[in-house]
């Protein structure tokens, strides 16, 4: 396999295919036929997803930076260059877009009905920015992409969405925007500083870490980054805007939202915030608060999960739960911690977007999600019963499916340094247990009581198709971690080294890396 | 070719854009009462009598862009005459040039349905334009003066233009009234800058500035007084009092006219009189500007906020706008310069092309400016949302779109100048127009129509077709290959004073 991708030049152009042909994709799916437009579009993301695979052979996971890397310049004057890149934290996130975009494609042919075209064109747009954003190893471009993703998914949940889908399209922008204006500035200021110090403008990713700021410069910098991530997150307490945007989002928005707009934020932590600004990202009080935050998140959307009458409602704050659940691997700020912080996210991704998928196919059924309304499916639907029950188990984490890899090494992470915090997180995993599982039990099993319940259909050959792969991929993380974490391994610990280097002596860090120390700001 | 203006012809050749716009004023004007446009009831409005006028006009802005292209290859010797022939002057030409275009080529319609005078319409339009262009390459107050006085009465005029209509003409008493009123403090900063320096030429006066010569009390007055009569032409707030009900009663044209090159006219003469004569006094303006800037920028934003009517909200808008340039005003660096021409550009285009769809919407009258009046809009007329949806993310400083990469240009103006705060400032009331932008797009998209037929009758003839096209085109442009237009501005600023001297960082 490495040999053939090798000849064909996989590595050379993968990425900017990744990025350009869902934006093809759009062209020839706005040039169809309406009636059309949902079969071109699921192919245009087949193909995306099949040449995404080559990305698993290709990887080299004994490189610790970026692989696969081109550039071009883009804008000469202020030095931002078009350049891609890949590694070990955003390969799976880049993998994980085009799984769930095909994916929520299929999963949306019955559920969209009108404006098929605009839909699927969106859909589209929204892989090509959000690979973008995983990709882009220039923080302009980045920023670039980041921003993108806002305007198909506005229209997604604004145009196909539920009842008060424009208040929850209109939240879900505003409060996007605000944290990621502000990250702006902070771009602009890492920017000057960086035309300052080495004398040429520059966004790039790796001159932006070149430069050494002093403790207060970061402070105020890693405040700005981690309020745009912690919103897009979302970290406990700017997670209002998720439970309004998931249950009006129309089925395929959800999934993408869950699956991978979410992690752009998880994403943002590991690439942003720990390298760029280490000096903060260990000063005790931000984690102090990280932690926290990630803890009550976790307790909190817990029991809120647990008492929401609406299944989808439920769904989107266990979102929140288990993002908290990454916050606290990530500042865990070790080896572990962080790899079972990106575990979780890839988990969160397959587990939570397959039981949207689920509800959504429950609704065009039934046409609520009220779960009081459900029960006894399981005996009518026994094959999407026994789906959503390894989706469920995947998402409270039971030993055995990908849930439980994750929120275990983050937990383990958590230990090595704030044995409190995980003893408290540890308490998270039951109540995941406790909120999802009477979910089941009502839904599933419980008396087959009203009538339209024993209507509900068995899952037909397009649903398989779209469930098997989750459910299959689920329970191989959950019993073959090994190649996932193999491939992050280098990359993940460059990350801690990064951290901690700039711990032991922030002086010698700067001079280190050979720059010089810039006078103090303002 | 050289200029060094010592001889009266020499100036001819440095004003000859200009000189080619008031000719064809003047023709087009002549040519106009030859003939009653009023004739034709119906028919094709791009090719109508009247229309013939607007498109003789447009070759006089043709010729005079060629005279401006033309420009780029002549010298000119020192840096005292009373006419810049620089990059900065030629650029700004560009921008009051191509915002004249525009606006002709959208007047089409209206002048036709609304049965305007069309002669005396597009020569009015091309007269404005010599006045901002007079504006922009001045390098004596005298001349902006008359520069300022020129645009400004064919402006109070067009603004009253359309007789069928009080909005129109009250619009136009107040414009003109609060108007005269500016200049006055205009000439009377003029008149002290005089007193103080002992010249109205903008080079003599910054070296008389820099060298201490000028009486520092009567400057700071002067200064003042200057920020007051600018203040009102770029409608920065608290100075901002007549816009919104002139940009709402005059013709929908005019209104996308005035709030493009009006303003950019008055940021460009703003630019060169406070960079090169007054930039020794930075310390004494820079906190005006700033507040000026600061104030802008949120009273605009939160004003646009509860407007129900869309061409109130573009005026509110336009406001805004006008702050996040005061910031580049406020930063008087490189960086911030080349940013004020380039957003000046963008701006005028989106700006411009956002009235030409509203124009299209209105119909008949003024009368479908609500917001409701777009709702479903964009389901039926789906390549007119798609272009108002963009202009719109431009406006609101989206990426892919050419207001994008003016933000960012502003905002490395304030950057280099560590203008931390005001950075801030900008990128939340970004976040507020966020909600108004995105209010228009929401009720295009989001919404059903109020009747099946409600957007059959939405008008977009050739000439607007060929504006939106061209401005479209430009904004996509910008948004993606930024570099060509980047390096045009940069390029354009260098023989704008000594601006690089100055010292950043000026403390917050």
């Amino acid at each position: 396999m490495t040999v053939l991708l090798e000849t064909i030049g996989y590595s050379n152009w993968i990425l900017h295919a990744l990025v350009w042909l869902p934006v093809l994709g759009v062209a020839v799916v706005l040039g169809t036929e309406e009636r059309k437009a949902k079969t071109v579009a699921f192919w245009c993301s087949v193909i995306v997803l099949g040449l995404s695979l080559g990305l698993w052979w290709a990887f080299d996971p004994t490189i610790s930076g970026f692989q696969m890397e081109s550039t071009a310049t883009w804008i000469e004057a202020w030095g931002v260059n078009y350049s891609l890149g890949i590694d070990g934290i955003s390969l799976f996130m880049v993998m994980l877009t085009t799984f769930s975009t095909s994916l929520a494609i299929l999963g949306s042919f019955n559920y969209i009905r009108v404006r098929e075209r605009a839909f699927y064109a969106l859909m589209l747009l929204l892989e090509a920015g959000v690979v973008g954003v995983f990709v882009a190893t220039d923080v302009f471009l980045f920023y670039v992409f980041f921003e993108i993703t806002l305007i198909p998914m506005y229209f997604i949940v604004g145009v196909w969405g539920g009842e008060r889908r424009i208040y929850a399209a209109i939240k879900f922008f505003l409060y996007t925007a605000f944290g990621s204006l502000l990250m702006l500035v902070g771009i602009l200021y890492l920017f000057y500083q960086t035309k300052n110090i080495l004398g040429f403008p520059s966004f790039a990713y790796g001159d932006f870490l070149g430069i050494s700021l002093t403790e207060v410069e970061q402070l105020w910098l890693f405040a700005a980054f981690a309020l745009a991530f912690s919103i897009k997150v979302p970290v406990f307490p700017l997670h209002t805007w998720l439970p309004d945007a998931h249950v009006e989002a129309p089925t395929p928005g959800s999934v993408i939202l869950a699956a991978v707009l979410l992690k752009m934020g998880t994403y943002g932590f590991v690439r942003f915030l720990l390298p760029l600004f280490p000096l903060a990202a260990q000063h005790p009080v931000i984690v102090a608060t990280m932690l926290m935050l990630g803890l009550i998140g976790i307790i909190y959307t817990a029991l809120v999960a647990a008492v929401q009458p609406d299944a989808k409602k439920l769904v989107a704050y266990t979102s929140v739960a288990h993002m908290g659940f990454v916050v606290l691997g990530v500042f865990a700020l070790n080896v572990n911690g962080l790899q079972g912080g990106l575990i979780v996210m890839i988990s969160h991704g397959l587990s939570t977007g397959a039981l949207f998928l689920l509800l959504g196919m429950l609704y065009e059924r039934r046409h609520t999600r009220t779960i009081e309304e459900f029960g006894g499916i399981a005996r009518v639907a026994p094959w999407f019963a026994t789906a959503f029950v390894i989706t469920a188990l995947a998402s409270i984490g039971v030993p055995g499916t990908s849930g439980f890899i994750g929120e275990f090494l983050a937990l383990l992470g958590t230990f090595e340094s704030h044995p409190v915090i995980a003893i408290f997180a540890t308490l998270g995993v039951i109540f995941a247990a406790y909120y999802m599982l009477p979910m089941v039990q009502s839904v599933f099993f419980n008396e087959l009581e009203t009538p339209e319940n024993r209507e509900v259909k068995d899952l037909t050959g397009r649903e398989i198709t779209i469930l098997a792969p989750l459910c299959a991929l689920m329970i191989w993380i959950g019993w073959n971690p090994t190649p996932f974490l193999d491939r992050m391994e280098l990359s993940v610990r460059a990350v801690i080294e990064r951290v901690e280097s700039a711990a032991s002596t922030p002086q010698a860090f700067g001079e280190t890396t050979g720059v010089y120390q810039p006078e103090e700001a303002d | 070719m050289q200029l060094d203006f010592t001889q009266p012809l020499d100036y001819w050749w440095a004003l000859l854009p200009e000189i080619i716009l008031c000719v064809f004023g003047m023709i087009v004007l002549i040519a106009g009462v030859t003939r009653s446009s009023l004739e034709e009831e119906d028919g094709d409005p791009s090719f109508s009598h009247g229309a013939h006028l607007g498109w003789l006009a447009l070759v006089g802005v043709l010729l005079a862009g060629i005279a401006n292209g033309w420009l780029y290859g002549v010298q000119e010797v020192g840096d005292t005459s009373m006419i810049a022939v620089d990059g900065f002057r030629l650029f700004a030409n560009w921008i009051f040039l191509v915002a004249a275009a525009l606006t002709i080529l959208i007047s089409f319609a209206y002048v036709h349905r609304q049965r305007l005078q069309a002669g005396e319409f597009y020569s009015l339009i091309l007269l404005a334009s010599a006045g901002m262009m007079f504006m922009g390459g001045a390098r004596d107050l005298i001349v902006i003066f008359l520069g300022l006085e020129v645009m400004s009465i064919a402006v109070y005029a067009l603004t009253a233009f359309n007789r069928h209509d009080r909005k129109s003409a009250e619009a136009g008493l107040k414009y003109f009234l609060l108007g005269a009123f500016s200049t006055g403090f205009f000439l009377y900063g003029i008149a002290l800058v005089y007193g103080a320096s002992g010249s109205t030429n903008i080079t003599v006066i910054g070296s008389s500035v820099s060298e201490g010569l000028a009486s520092p009390g009567l400057l700071s007055v002067a200064i003042a007084l200057l920020v007051i009569g600018f203040g009102f032409k770029v409608s920065a707030v608290p100075f901002h009092m007549w816009t919104p009900d002139v940009y709402e009663g005059a013709p929908a044209p005019v209104t996308a006219f005035m709030s493009a090159s009006v303003k950019a006219a008055g940021f460009v003469a703003l630019l060169r009189v406070f960079l090169v004569a007054f930039d020794a006094s930075y310390a004494t303006w820079y906190p005006i500007m700033w507040w000026l800037a600061a104030i802008t920028m949120v009273g605009a934003n939160l004003m646009a906020l509860v407007q129900s009517n869309v061409k109130r909200m573009l005026a509110y808008s336009s406001i805004a706008h006008g702050g996040y340039l005061l910031v580049a005003v406020t930063a008087a660096n490189q960086s911030a310069a080349a940013g004020l021409l380039f957003y000046l550009l963008i701006y005028t285009l989106m700006n411009i092309g956002a009235f030409a769809v509203l124009i299209g919407v209105a119909r008949h009258s003024e009368e479908h400016m609500r917001v409701e009046d777009y709702s479903g809009f964009g389901w039926s007329r789906p390549v007119l949302g798609v272009v108002l949806t963009i202009f719109l993310l431009s406006l609101a400083g989206f990426p892919g779109t050419g207001g994008f990469i003016g933000k960012i240009y502003l905002l490395q103006g304030a950057a280099d100048a560590e203008l931390w705060y005001l950075s801030v400032i900008l990128v939340l009331t970004t976040l507020i127009s966020y909600w108004y932008y995105l209010r228009v797009a929401w009720f295009m998209w989001m919404k059903d129509s109020e009747a099946q037929d409600q957007h059959d009758l939405v008008q977009a003839p050739l000439p607007m077709q060929l504006a939106l096209l061209a401005t479209v085109a430009f904004i996509l442009y910008t948004g993606f290959f930024p570099g060509v237009t980047i390096d045009l501005v940069n390029d354009s600023v260098h023989g704008l004073g000594n601006i690089s001297e100055l010292v950043p960082g000026f403390m917050e």
